[in-house]
């Protein structure tokens, strides 16, 4: 299988403090990978370091045979890895078409946008309803479809997921979680944190449990899914 | 009549309020900082019009386009060398401050070169207007072409906004770094570009306010400065269509304050009126609501 995605002993300060101690793992092109862990283990800090929005104080990160530790943070998502970030964080301010745009801001070829759009229109009906509305005056769960869409146009080889089922009723988890599958099967590969590890674990190929800072366990999805202590910590039971 | 006149007047005065006040708040907006050293850039850019066309003999369009683009160069220069070091800093008192410093760095600048005697200032418009209703109300060619001017660079400016690529990743700069990052714009790129035509349009504001009140001197730009950032609220910082509103309004009734209330009073009176829109309505006019949605 190829490595699309290498994380190597990856170290993470703000400040004095370190969120992340030396972290490695890998993800393989067609997977999708969880991260999980409980608020404050580094999850985000790890997306961050991917795209690039904070720097590296140690180790790196190897996409495709490079090293995207000194690379600035506008370039990645040109490289093909786009993020859907915590709180989705749309521009609430600016259209639903707009947002999907920008998503595409990278891109030069407008036959081709037009594609990806077709297609996010395609995936997310609601999207097409609403193109003309403010992006902040969408409900939580479309807010979410307007952020993977906007990752989405971005054509990527790999999306870094955030907190996808983040404050959202569990119809809508589920929806989202379904949708996060559909985007897999169709040829994305996708790294997904979550603290809904349950879900996460149900729809991953491969995991690994992050722990302030350190990744203390990882393995085949399924398998950690019935390991006790998951079970324990992140499961509830 | 008298009061069309000083209506008309106050339009211009306002529109020049307006040019500037629209620097002011596209770089409050994207770069999310006063820069307080904004309205020295007026005066810059006028005394480089100044040494071209009455020292140099140059055409005054021509030289009008030469003070664009140094301006356009000393406001972009002033980010990176001044406030891009600072963004991340934890007060935002600090690179305010230090905008308050480059305002007297560039004050004083001018005058150890052009000393404290006021200049002539070379009118950049040649014609001298039209009048109307058999000579009752007579309209400056400066006036006119003020107006116009500030029509046209609001228009631009909507459209650079909203309809180019580049003005959506202001939209997108100006609303979140990181998210705007992720999407592939280069935040310094953006916030460069803002410095670039906010600074430009400080000097078109520069050359038509001294081609109708042609005293020039290293305080020239200070208080418009600061009756434009008054403007920028009132409106809405921000907003681009809100600083217009809000620098004509303010023009308009500070022309009036003058006309028919006291002109010692006039800036007391605008200043009034600012804390009492605030008080009504704390976004200004077009202000957006703060929204917090998780």
């Amino acid at each position: 299988m190829e490595t699309i995605l290498k994380v190597e002993n990856l170290q993470v300060s703000y400040g004095m403090i370190k969120a992340l101690k030396g972290i490695s793992f890998e993800v393989n092109k067609g997977e999708i990978v969880a991260l999980i862990g409980s608020n404050g283990a580094g999850k985000t800090t790890t997306l961050h370091a991917i795209s690039g929005l904070i720097p590296a104080a140690g180790g790196h990160i190897v996409y495709k045979g490079q090293d995207l530790t000194k690379v600035p943070g506008y370039k990645i998502v040109g490289m093909g890895i786009a993020q859907v970030p915590e709180g989705r964080r749309v521009f609430s301010g600016m259209s639903v078409l707009n947002n999907l745009k920008l998503g595409a801001y990278t891109r030069k070829d407008k036959s081709e946008i037009a594609e990806t759009l077709e297609y996010v229109y395609k995936r997310f009906p609601r999207l097409k309803e609403r193109q003309n509305q403010l992006a902040g005056t969408l409900s939580g769960g479309e807010q979410q479809m307007l952020a993977m869409g906007r990752a989405l146009m971005s054509h990527p080889d790999i999306v870094l997921m955030d907190e996808p089922s983040m404050g959202l009723s569990p119809l809508l988890v589920n929806e989202i979680f379904d949708i996060i599958q559909q985007i897999h099967s169709e040829g994305t590969t996708v790294l997904l944190v979550e603290q809904n590890a349950k879900k996460a674990l149900a729809i991953a190929d491969r995991a690994y449990v992050l722990e302030t800072g350190k990744i203390t366990l990882s393995g085949d999805a399924k398998e950690l899914l019935n390991n006790d202590q998951v079970r324990k910590a992140y499961l509830g039971e | 009549m008298n009061f069309l006149n000083y209506l008309i007047s106050g339009i211009s005065l306002g529109a020049v309020y307006a040019i500037i006040a629209l620097g002011y708040t596209m770089v409050y907006g994207i770069a999310n900082m006063l820069n307080f050293a904004h309205g020295d850039f007026i005066m810059v850019g006028s005394y480089i019009i100044y040494v071209l066309v009455s020292n140099q003999g140059m055409n005054p369009i021509a030289a009008l386009l030469i003070s664009i683009v140094c301006c356009a160069g000393i406001g972009v220069l002033t980010e990176k060398v001044a406030y891009k070091p600072l963004r991340n800093a934890k007060s935002r008192l600090a690179v305010l401050i230090t905008a308050i410093g480059v305002s007297y760095f560039l004050e004083n600048g001018a005058l150890l070169i052009f000393g404290s005697n006021t200049k002539a200032f070379p009118s950049i418009v040649n014609w001298s207007g039209v009048t109307l209703f058999g000579g009752q109300v007579k309209i400056q060619g400066t006036t006119i072409v003020t107006i116009l001017a500030s029509v046209i660079i609001l228009v631009v400016l909507q459209w650079f906004v909203h309809k180019t690529k580049e003005g959506q990743a202001m939209l997108a700069v100006a609303e979140n770094y990181g998210t705007a990052t992720l999407m592939g714009v280069n935040v310094n790129h953006t916030i460069s570009i803002t410095f670039l035509i906010g600074s430009g349009l400080a000097a078109i504001a520069g050359a038509l306010m001294c081609s109708a009140y042609p005293s020039l001197t290293p305080y020239t730009g200070a208080m418009p400065g600061i009756k434009a950032f008054v403007a920028a609220v009132l409106g809405g910082i921000g907003s681009i269509p809100g600083a217009m509103i809000g620098g004509i309004l303010l023009g308009v009734i500070e022309n009036l304050s003058k006309a028919y209330i006291s002109s010692q009073l006039s800036d007391a009176i605008v200043f009034s009126i600012l804390i009492i829109v605030l008080l009504v309505k704390p976004t200004g006019i077009l202000g957006k609501k703060v929204q917090v949605k998780v």
